[in-house]
C-alpha cells in the first residue's frame, strides 16, 4: 500500500495497514501529521488554551485569586505551540517506525499501474495507492486580498507570528475564524469578525451562533455577520477594507486581514489526469462508497475525498479504506455523525441536524434544552455560558440533532455521538446515570426536557 | 458425549431452513425430544428436535436466519463434557449422526476449531431505536436481517426492510419510513402499498421460492389442455342444505365438500385421471387423495385429504376444516400435503366465474372450481333461475386425452347435478 500524504488520514491509514499486515509505505513532501498536526488544530489549541489562560487569570479575583497585572506575549505562546506540534509530528514519526511503515519524504506524484514517484524513484503497490494530499488555505484574490503574507496572512502565517497585530480582521467565520478571533482578543488584538452568510459560525445551530455572537460583543470583538468585503487595499503596515453589510458600506483599517474563509484541496500537479483519477465540479476526487477513485486500485481519503474537511473524518476514511483493502468488512462511515467542534470559548460541538435542518426535512421533533448557568459544576467554575440543545424525533425519541455551546462542549459531544452512532433514543441517555455534579448532567437534563421531565430547572 | 444440532431436512424437498424461533437458549438444558427450535421451512413451520441429553451450546444460527440442510445449528454437551463436535457440515439426511472430534483443550465449554462462533445467536440484536420503532410498528426483528456491528438490527435495517430495497437510503430519508407489520408479506393490496414508494421488492420467503420453483416445472415443460363445463348445482344445494339440517351441531358440509367428494368418485370410475406421470411411466392411482389447495399467508398449500373416495361428507368437511386451518397456521407435517393424486383449487368464494389451475406436478390433472351463481336455465322446456357453476379441468395431456378427460367430466357432472348417483 502507499500512501499520499502523511496528515491525520494518511498517517492513520499507514497504521492500519501496517497493523493488518500489508507492506506500507507513506510518502510526504513536508512534516508528518499535515496540517493538522503542523499548521491545524493542534497548534491552535495550544494557543487556545493560551488565551484561555490569559482570561481566566484576568477574571481570576473574584475567585479569590489574584496574580496582579496580566502581561500576555503571543511570541512566547507561537513557541510554545511549535513545540507542541514538533511533538507530535515526532510522535508520528515514532508510530510510523513502531508499525514499521516506510516513510518516504519528498513530493509524490501519481503514476498509471498504481506506481508513485517520489524523485527519481518510483514505488509500485500491490494493493492501492490511497490519495491523502489534503487541503490547503486560500485566499480571495478576486477582491484584492491576495495572501501576502505580511498584511494578508492565513492561518499558515498567523500561526509564527512573534507579536499580535494591533488590529485584525478575520474573513470568515467558520471554526478557524472564530478560533482566531478568540486567540488574538485575547492577546489584546482589535478583532473585527467578518462573516459573509447571516450569522457567524453558519453551518452551526442557529441558537449556537447567536450565543456565540453574544459572547463576542460582550468582550469587545466586533462582528459583522451578512457582510460583503467590497474591496481590499493591502499596504506596507496595513489593510483598507471596504465591507457592505445591512445595507450600509463602511471601511475598516486594520493592522492586518486573517483570511479564513473556505480551503482549497491540493490535487493539482499530483498525477491525477495521468491515471484517470475525476474530480467532482468543487473540485474533490470523485470516489464511490467504497473510497475508490475513478481510477481502479486510487483511493482517496481525508479532505480531498470531499466534505466534511475534518481531521476525525479523514482518519476514518483511512481505517475504512485500508480494511476493506485488507478484505474484512469495515463499520461504514456514517458521514450524518460526524461531530463537528469550534473550540472557541464557550466551545461549540454538535452533531447531526440542526434545528433548522429538522425544519426543512420536515421532521416532527421535540427540542429539549438545557442552560448551563442551572448547572451546579458550571456555577462552581464560573463556566455558566451556553446550554445543550437536544433536537429529539417526537414518535420515537432518535437523536435527530445535538447542539452544546459551553466551556467542555468538545469534550461532552461524544456521549451524544455514541448514542448516535448505536441508535440510543434520549431516553437510554437520560437513563445513565451521570454524575454529580458534571457538565454532563446538563446532557442528560436536556435529554429529560426534550421528554418534557426536565428536574434542575 | 456432545452431539451436534444439524439444520435437518424437515420437508421432503427442503434444502434450507429459516430459524423461527429457537425455544432454547444457550446454557438451556434440554432433553431427547424435546424442542429445540421453530424451523420455516419450503412448506411449513416445523420443530427442530433435540436428539440427546445435555446442555444447548454454540447456538450458531440466530432467529430469523436461514441455514442449509445439514448445518449444524448448535451443539448439545452432556454431562462432564468439555470436547465439542467440529462444526462440520454434515450430510442432508434426517437423524444426523453427531461426529465427534478431538478433545480441544481442556477449557469448560472446549474450543471449536475454525470458522469463529457467535456467542449466543438466540439473542436478538438490535438497536434502541430499531427495538422502539419495531415495537410500535409491531415488526418482528427477528425477521429482519441486521447489518450493524455483529448483525444488529438498525433503524435503516427497518426502512430497508419496509421498502424492500437494500442501501442506498439516505439519513435524512427519515419521514419515509414504511414498516410491514406482518413477518411475511401478505398479499398486496393498493391501501397496504407503501407510502410514496413506486414498487416494493419482498425477498422470497421460502413458500414461494417453493411455489416458483414447482410451478414452472408446471406450465411449462407440462402440456395443459383444459376443458369447461357448467354445472347445475341446483340439486346440490339442495341435498347440501339438508343434510346440514341433519347435521345440526355436529358440523357443516360446504359446497366444496361436495365437490371433493364428487370428484373422488368420479375418478374411482376414470382411473386414467387418478395417475402421476412419472417421466418414463404413469403411475396409475388406486387409491384417491384429493389435494385440497388452500389459500395461506404468502402463498398456498394443497393439504390431502386420503381415501376421500372412501369417506362420508361430513368426515370430508371436518379433515377439511381442520386441514385448511393447520395450513394457515403453518403447521401442517409432510404427510399431510404430500401424497395427493388429483387436486382441486376453489376460488369460488371470490367470485370467480370460471379460471384454470395449474398441475401439480406429477398428478396428471387439476380441477378449477368457479363460483356458484344463479342463472337463467332451461329446465323442462321452463325458463328458470338455476345455481349454476362452472368447472374447468387442467389436464396434462402427455396422461389424459381429451376425449379421458372429457368422459371424467361428464360423470362429475353427472354426480354433481344429482347427488343421488355419487350412492351408485
Amino acid at each position: 500500500m502507499i500512501i499520499l500524504g502523511g496528515g491525520p488520514a494518511g498517517y492513520v491509514a499507514a497504521i492500519r495497514s501496517a497493523q493488518l499486515g500489508m507492506s506500507t509505505a507513506l510518502v510526504e513532501k513536508d512534516k508528518l501529521g499535515g496540517v493538522c498536526v503542523n499548521i491545524g488544530c493542534i497548534p491552535t489549541k495550544a494557543l487556545l488554551h493560551s488565551a484561555y489562560l490569559a482570561t481566566v487569570i484576568r477574571d481570576s479575583k473574584e475567585f479569590g485569586v489574584e496574580a496582579g497585572t496580566v502581561k500576555t506575549d503571543y511570541g512566547i505562546a507561537m513557541q510554545r505551540s511549535r513545540k507542541v506540534s514538533d511533538q507530535n509530528s515526532k510522535g508520528v514519526e515514532f508510530l510510523m517506525k513502531k508499525n514499521k511503515v516506510t516513510v518516504v519524504k519528498g513530493t509524490g506524484i501519481l503514476q498509471p499501474g498504481r506506481k508513485v514517484k517520489v524523485g527519481s524513484d518510483v514505488y509500485e503497490a500491490k494493493k492501492a495507492v490511497l490519495i491523502a494530499t489534503g487541503s490547503r488555505v486560500k485566499g480571495l484574490p478576486q477582491i484584492g486580498l491576495e495572501i501576502n503574507k505580511t498584511t494578508v496572512i492565513s492561518s499558515d502565517e498567523a500561526l509564527f507570528l512573534e507579536k499580535a497585530p494591533a488590529s485584525l480582521a478575520i474573513i470568515g467565520a467558520g471554526a478557524v475564524g472564530m478560533e482566531f478571533a478568540n486567540i488574538f482578543h485575547a492577546f489584546g488584538t482589535k478583532v473585527t469578525l467578518i462573516e459573509a452568510l447571516p450569522r457567524i459560525l453558519p453551518l452551526e445551530d442557529a441558537e449556537a451562533s447567536e450565543a456565540l455572537s453574544r459572547s463576542y460583543k460582550k468582550r469587545g470583538i466586533e462582528v459583522i455577520p451578512g457582510a460583503r468585503v467590497k474591496k481590499g487595499a493591502p499596504a506596507k503596515d496595513k489593510v483598507t477594507l471596504e465591507v457592505e453589510a445591512g445595507g450600509a458600506t463602511q471601511k475598516l483599517e486594520v493592522a492586518a486581514v486573517l483570511m479564513a474563509a473556505g480551503r482549497a484541496v491540493n490535487t493539482e500537479n499530483i498525477g491525477l489526469a495521468e491515471c484517470g483519477v475525476q474530480v467532482t465540479e468543487r473540485g474533490f476526487i470523485k470516489v464511490d462508497q467504497n473510497l475508490q477513485t475513478t481510477a481502479p486500485g486510487y483511493y482517496a481519503i481525508g479532505d480531498v475525498a470531499g466534505p466534511p474537511m475534518l481531521a476525525h473524518k479523514g482518519m476514518r476514511e483511512g481505517v475504512y479504506v485500508t480494511e476493506l483493502l485488507a478484505g474484512k468488512k469495515p463499520h461504514a462511515i456514517k458521514y450524518d455523525n460526524v461531530p463537528s467542534v469550534t473550540y472557541s470559548h464557550p466551545e461549540v460541538a454538535s452533531i447531526g441536524a440542526t434545528e433548522d435542518q429538522c425544519k426543512e426535512r420536515k421532521l416532527d421533533y421535540v427540542t429539549g434544552r438545557f442552560p448551563f448557568s442551572a448547572n451546579g459544576r458550571a456555577r462552581g467554575t464560573g463556566e455558566t455560558e451556553g446550554f445543550v440543545k437536544i433536537l429529539r424525533d417526537k414518535r420515537y425519541g432518535e437523536i435527530l440533532g445535538a447542539h452544546i455551546v459551553g466551556a467542555q462542549a468538545s469534550e461532552l459531544i461524544h456521549e451524544l455521538v455514541v448514542a448516535r452512532e448505536n441508535e440510543y433514543t434520549v431516553e437510554e441517555v437520560e437513563l445513565a446515570i451521570h454524575a454529580h455534579p458534571t457538565m454532563s448532567e446538563a446532557v442528560a437534563q436536556a435529554a429529560l426536557d426534550s421528554l418534557g421531565r426536565v428536574v434542575d430547572m | 458425549m456432545a452431539t451436534n444440532v444439524y439444520m435437518e431436512a424437515l420437508s421432503p424437498t427442503m434444502e434450507e431452513g429459516r430459524v423461527v424461533k429457537w425455544h432454547k437458549r444457550e446454557g438451556d438444558a434440554v432433553k431427547t425430544g424435546e424442542t429445540l427450535a421453530e424451523v420455516e421451512t419450503d412448506k411449513a413451520v416445523m420443530d427442530l428436535i433435540a436428539r440427546a441429553d445435555g446442555v444447548l451450546r454454540q447456538v450458531t444460527a440466530a432467529e430469523g436466519q436461514t441455514v442449509p440442510v445439514g448445518k449444524v445449528v448448535a451443539v448439545i454437551l452432556g454431562p462432564g463434557d468439555t470436547s465439542v463436535p467440529a462444526p462440520a457440515f454434515a450430510p442432508p439426511a434426517p437423524p444426523p449422526r453427531p461426529a465427534v472430534a478431538a478433545t480441544m483443550g481442556s477449557g469448560e465449554r472446549g474450543a471449536v476449531p475454525s470458522a469463529p462462533v457467535q456467542a449466543d445467536a438466540t439473542r436478538v440484536k438490535a438497536s434502541p431505536l430499531a427495538r422502539r420503532i419495531a415495537k410500535e410498528a409491531g415488526v418482528d426483528l427477528k425477521l429482519v436481517t441486521g447489518t450493524g456491528p455483529g448483525g444488529r438490527v438498525t433503524k435503516r435495517d427497518l426502512e430497508t426492510a419496509g421498502r424492500g430495497e437494500r442501501g442506498a437510503a439516505s439519513p435524512a430519508a427519515a419521514p419515509a419510513v414504511v414498516l410491514r407489520s406482518e413477518p411475511l408479506p401478505a398479499p398486496r393490496s393498493p391501501e397496504g402499498a407503501g407510502a410514496g414508494a413506486a414498487y416494493d421488492d419482498v425477498p422470497l420467503t421460502q413458500i414461494r421460492k417453493t411455489i416458483a420453483k414447482r410451478l414452472v416445472t408446471s406450465l411449462g415443460p407440462i402440456p395443459h389442455f383444459f376443458l369447461t363445463t357448467e354445472v347445475d348445482m341446483e340439486r346440490a344445494a339442495e341435498a347440501r342444505d339438508a343434510l346440514n339440517k341433519q347435521l345440526g351441531d355436529q358440523g357443516k358440509v360446504s359446497y366444496n365438500d361436495v365437490i371433493v367428494k364428487a370428484t373422488a368418485l368420479a375418478l374411482v370410475k376414470h382411473r386414467a385421471c387418478n395417475a402421476w406421470f412419472m417421466d418414463d411411466h404413469i403411475r396409475y392411482w388406486n387409491e384417491v387423495h384429493i389435494g385440497m389447495a388452500v389459500a395461506v399467508e404468502d402463498g398456498l398449500i394443497t393439504p390431502v385429504i386420503r381415501n376421500a373416495d372412501r369417506k362420508s361428507l361430513a368426515e370430508i368437511g371436518r379433515e377439511a376444516r381442520e386441514l385448511a386451518e393447520k395450513a394457515r397456521i403453518r403447521r401442517l407435517q409432510p404427510n399431510e400435503y404430500t401424497g395427493s393424486t388429483f387436486s382441486v383449487s376453489n376460488l369460488g368464494m371470490f367470485e370467480i366465474d370460471q379460471f384454470t389451475a395449474v398441475i401439480n406436478p406429477p398428478e396428471a390433472g387439476i380441477l378449477a372450481i368457479g363460483s356458484i351463481v344463479p342463472k337463467p336455465a332451461v329446465v323442462n322446456d321452463q325458463l328458470t333461475s338455476r345455481r349454476r357453476m362452472r368447472i374447468t379441468m387442467s389436464c396434462d395431456h402427455r396422461v389424459i386425452d381429451g376425449a379421458t378427460g372429457a368422459a371424467f367430466l361428464k360423470t362429475l357432472k353427472q354426480m354433481l347435478e344429482n347427488p343421488l348417483v355419487m350412492l351408485l
